[in-house]
């Protein structure tokens, strides 16, 4: 499998071996972040997700994010449970907006209060 | 005249306030920040995507929480911020004339000034693509605040031109909220983005990227319809039968960013023909005493965290100079030399006494290669990196005894090894 690291500007193309899904060696990185980053990327890739919502009684959406990363093929469904959360302001930044998005165990909080 | 401030900044976005954070702790009291939109925290406001604060506060922020931060501490040490207020002129002695809805007009002296308006997005104009003038173009940025500020969808099929890093993080979020991104079409062999973002705004949403393509026609009579892309020419010329059509309702452009400069150039401050922004020295000093510059009005920079030490160091500075602290010194020029664009500064005081850091883009991708900075023919610092490219602004620090020891101007070229 190829991927390319993303921890820094060189931008690495990493050739990952895989082995009944566990990574048997990692090749073309320069540093060890690249190892990690193919590790976590090829057995459950991770993504932060960040959205907006309406707020009720608010003129401007709520940003809002994941506490944590949370996998890849959950994103999608973390959209659209985003797009069913109601919400009056006000809403104080970093509080829990949807708790535990589709079972990922990984809370939605506010980026900002409105 | 209705007021007398000792240093007043012109901008509420992170490199203003940091500027204004920076003076007060410095023991300036008689601060005031002038803000033309209705809150703080600039275009920060906009970006509510996570990757801010890395290096300032060791941890990954959204754009908002990164602003609240310094919105807060401002607060905490009851720094003034006039929002919705507009700044007309800045004098050359330092008079700024302003209007609001809530004071009027006001005349403010200042012993010193911080600007810190920021930049600005390269319209289509900029660009000469022919096609119609129909509605469904803007700018990445324009879409970016329709969307995560103001909550409404610009298109719902959309092709991005240009792939700095507001083109790719659209891409993702019109992605995201529902719209289809066709393709990223850039001109450069190149991407102008943060690799990071290419893997996870694009990649990640399978979207196209294609290098050394533009879009050269534009196509709808009321709405956009349509764009044609074709694949250039090392002479960036598009190459005739390569045509490819897309149609959607959406072009955003992402095409690079100026630094807006018409105040400053109103107060006579003297504007680097390369990066656009105010010439400096290490003071962050422009060619007006007693004005400073700092953050993406200064030259557009890549990441916050940048922006705010720079702005830190101006604020400081101009608290130096509204105490009458900071004394005019000799000056050596700083030169771009081969492999490298727009080195802020471009002055450096001779009796500095502290390290100074040269930040520049490069001209193109250099790997495995050196930043060599010379002094005649003596070499006063190197940097080694695995790579240097144009998509990432490049620093290169000189110590405190080597800008002691400077005779002369200093270049700064990048060596292939």
């Amino acid at each position: 499998m190829e991927i390319t690291c993303i921890n820094c500007p060189v931008g690495c193309r990493l050739t990952v071996e895989l082995e009944n899904g566990e990574v048997k060696s990692v090749t073309g990185n320069t540093c060890r972040r690249g190892e990690t980053y193919a590790k976590q990327e090829c057995t459950d890739p991770q993504r932060m997700v960040t959205a907006v919502i309406p707020v009720e009684g608010a003129s401007m959406p709520l940003s809002v994010k994941t506490r944590t990363p949370i996998p890849k093929a959950k994103i999608e469904a973390c959209m659209a449970a985003l797009a069913d959360v109601k919400i009056s302001a006000p809403v104080k930044a970093g509080s829990v907006v949807l708790a535990d998005v589709c079972g990922t165990g990984v809370d939605v909080i506010a980026t900002k209060s409105v | 005249m209705n007021r007398q401030v000792d240093v007043l900044v012109i901008g509420a976005g992170p490199a203003g306030l940091a500027a204004v954070i920076a003076a007060k702790e410095d023991g300036i009291d008689n601060l005031l920040v002038l803000e033309r939109e209705h809150e703080s925290g600039g275009i920060l406001r906009q970006c509510i995507h996570n990757g801010f604060g890395l290096h300032r506060f060791g941890e990954e922020l959204t754009g908002p929480e990164y602003a609240q931060r310094d919105i807060d501490r401002a607060a905490e040490l009851g720094i003034e911020i006039q929002t919705d207020t507009t700044v007309l002129s800045v004098s050359h002695a330092r008079e700024v004339t302003c209007v609001s809805a809530k004071h009027g007009l006001q005349i403010i002296q200042a012993k010193a000034i911080v600007l810190a308006m920021g930049c600005r997005e390269r319209p289509r104009g900029a660009l000469g693509t022919p096609g119609t003038r129909c509605a469904g173009i803007y700018s990445a940025g324009t879409a970016q605040k329709f969307v995560n500020l103001e909550g409404y969808m610009p298109g719902k099929r959309v092709v991005i031109l240009g792939s700095g890093d507001i083109g790719l993080i659209m891409a993702r979020r019109m992605t995201l909220q529902g719209a289809k991104v066709l393709a990223c079409v850039e001109l450069m062999p190149y991407s102008s983005g943060l690799n990071r973002n290419i893997v996870q705004c694009l990649n990640d949403y399978n979207i196209p990227l294609y290098l050394s393509h533009t879009v050269v026609d534009i196509k709808g009579r009321e709405r956009l319809t349509g764009v044609t892309v074709a694949r250039v020419d090392e002479h960036r010329q598009p190459i005739p039968g390569s045509e490819i059509e897309f149609d959607c309702d959406t072009l955003l452009l992402s095409v690079g960013l100026l630094p807006e400069n018409e105040l400053s150039e109103g107060a006579g401050v003297k504007l680097s023909p390369v990066t656009m922004g105010a010439e400096v020295n290490d003071a962050l000093a422009t060619s007006v005493p007693g004005i400073f510059a700092c953050g993406n009005v200064l030259h557009v920079h890549d990441l916050v965290d940048h922006v705010s030490n720079e702005s830190f160091r101006a604020g400081r500075a101009a608290a130096a100079f509204a105490r009458g602290e900071l004394d005019d010194m000799e000056e050596i020029a700083v030169r771009d030399g081969e492999g490298v664009r727009g080195v802020v500064p471009q002055r450096i005081r001779k009796g500095a006494a502290q390290g100074v850091d040269l930040m520049f883009r490069p001209t193109s991708v250099y790997k495995n290669a050196a930043c060599v900075v010379t002094c005649g023919e003596r070499e006063v610092a190197r940097k080694r990196a695995l790579i240097f490219t144009p998509g990432e602004m490049a620093v290169v620090s000189l110590k405190p005894d080597a800008v002691a020891g400077l005779d002369g101007p200093v270049t700064v070229r990048i060596e292939r090894s």
